[in-house]
């Protein structure tokens, strides 16, 4: 089971991935829209990133919750098996 | 009728990712063909064609100089190829900051012939193994034909006629044409035109094999299986790239002292109305096409110096379609050199016909014409045409004429002179 720090890294790694943005910029308060340059549908696949990645499932109402960088990061830890 | 000239130039191809580049080599007689790398395939019908170099290699393509690392990830190789050679063009062409008023009046036809296979053959697989809640948000958007010209509108905000063609091998010829009329027609002062492909994936080569349109004999030497009027050619070599020009109405190209490369003077389509892939036993549409560019261009016969042909390198299409230039052209024939650039690329497809018209464009510029490569021993057919063997040639140029044709029976010639 991954800890607070590691799922940050990996998100944030995915996140620099997708939305080709420096790793410094993203923070926990980092909005996906707002601050990284994502569409609805960049977020659309980022979830599904996120969903492969730690194996999760995010369905569609708590994926629209999940606006900031942090609140992904708080979803998996609290959703992740094991 | 308002007048079109070319004023910018941009191209991705097998032999070199800008113009010069890729000029060069073909100049220099190399061929772009080798083994292919993006997949095994090894037990396929082919396992050799003319891909794009990767970004480290001598003439290879770095998709990061013109295309945002998001947009990379999302969309298909034929739109990362069109949206640089696009980009190319316009910053040729001295047009990267194009007033609110212009970019009203600039647009861009940029097609395809097949459009984003290798990602609708992979997001088919995801959709088959992990269901369809794992495909890909971008799957439609990534892979559509116009999404070219989508993509290159919004980057630099061109706000004119947004149009993709689609006339399979045809579509780079068809896509200038249009382009070019729609100038002439007043809809647009400045038009991005072209077209570009990207299907060396599996899916691609089994299908194109599975037609017998590609050439499978000569998997130890791949560089010499693109050999157009060669008595031994067995069908064509799969190439892919870009090519794209800016087109511009001739006053305005001249009002802010534009470099003008040449005047597109002639457009002939037309259908062949015979069969699906074979093309029709006469040549008749590709001599209806060429008779309608000729025609419309209002230039003699013996005003063409450079014919850039289709010239695939298929058992059939190759000598119709010589056949089609001797009838319309008679004994002018014996003046002018014409020759397959396939020889060296291979077939870009959607964006072969765009690609030749810049090489056509280029010789114009240079009063060069490009090599026809391998041709060894041409067929009987031949006699008594300069096919420009092996070497390019130096000669006057005065106006080009340039063919493609494409499966469904479509064809497309344009002319072109210099101003």
């Amino acid at each position: 089971m991954a800890n607070l720090e590691e799922i940050t890294t990996r998100v944030t790694a995915l996140v620099v991935d997708h939305l080709g943005v420096d790793g410094k910029e993203v923070t926990a308060e980092s909005s996906f829209i707002d601050d990284l340059g994502a569409d609805s549908l960049d977020i659309v696949e980022l979830v599904m990133a996120f969903e492969e990645e730690f194996g999760v499932e995010i369905p569609d109402d708590a994926a629209e919750k999940i606006t900031k960088v942090g609140d992904a990061v708080a979803y998996i830890s609290e959703h992740q098996e094991g | 009728m308002r007048r079109v000239v070319v004023t910018g130039l941009g191209l991705v191809t097998p032999l070199g990712a800008d113009v010069e580049t890729a000029w060069k080599n073909i100049i220099a007689a190399k061929s772009g063909a080798g083994t292919i790398t993006r997949f095994d395939a090894t037990e396929f019908q082919s396992n050799y064609a003319c891909e794009v170099k990767p970004a480290d290699h001598e003439y290879g393509f770095d998709p990061s100089k013109r295309v945002d690392h998001k947009i990379q990830r999302q969309v298909d190789p034929f739109i990362i190829y069109g949206i640089d050679a696009a980009g190319q063009a316009i910053e040729d062409a001295g047009l990267t900051d194009m007033s609110d008023e212009l970019r009203l009046r600039a647009g861009c036809s940029i097609g395809s012939g097949i459009g984003g296979l290798p990602g609708i053959e992979s997001e088919s697989l995801v959709l088959h193994e992990k269901g369809p809640k794992r495909v890909s948000p971008h799957f439609v958007h990534g892979r559509l034909i116009n999404l070219i010209s989508g993509q290159v509108s919004i980057k630099y905000g061109l706000m004119g006629p947004n149009h993709a063609v689609v006339t399979a091998c045809s579509t780079g010829a068809h896509s200038i044409g249009d382009a070019a009329r729609m100038i002439a027609m007043d809809d647009a002062d400045v038009m991005l035109a072209g077209g570009a492909e990207s299907t060396i994936c599996p899916i691609g080569i089994a299908g194109f094999g599975q037609a017998r349109a590609l050439s499978t004999g000569f998997r130890d030497e791949p560089w010499r299986a693109s050999r157009p009027w060669d008595k031994d050619r067995d069908g064509f070599v799969m190439g892919e790239g870009a090519g794209v020009v800016v087109l511009e109405e001739y006053e305005h190209a001249k009002a802010r002292g534009a470099k003008i490369y040449a005047e597109v003077v002639g457009y002939g389509l037309s259908g062949d109305a015979y069969h699906v892939t074979a093309p029709h036993p006469e040549g008749s549409g590709a001599f209806r096409s060429m008779q309608m560019a000729m025609k419309k261009s209002g230039l003699d016969l013996s005003d063409i110096d450079y014919i850039n042909a289709h010239g695939t390198s298929t058992p059939l299409g190759d000598e119709l379609e010589l056949g089609a230039v001797r009838r319309l052209f008679g004994s002018n024939i014996e003046s002018l050199s014409m020759s397959s650039t396939k020889s060296a690329i291979g077939h870009l497809l959607g964006g072969a016909g765009a690609v030749e018209s810049i090489f056509c464009i280029l010789a114009l510029r240079d009063q060069v014409v490009p090599p026809t490569l391998n041709l060894d021993n041409p067929s009987e057919n031949c006699a008594g045409v300069d096919l420009v063997p092996f070497k390019a040639k130096e000669r006057k140029v005065r106006a080009v004429l340039n063919n493609s044709f494409g499966f469904g029976g479509t064809n497309a010639s344009l002319v072109m002179k210099s101003v």
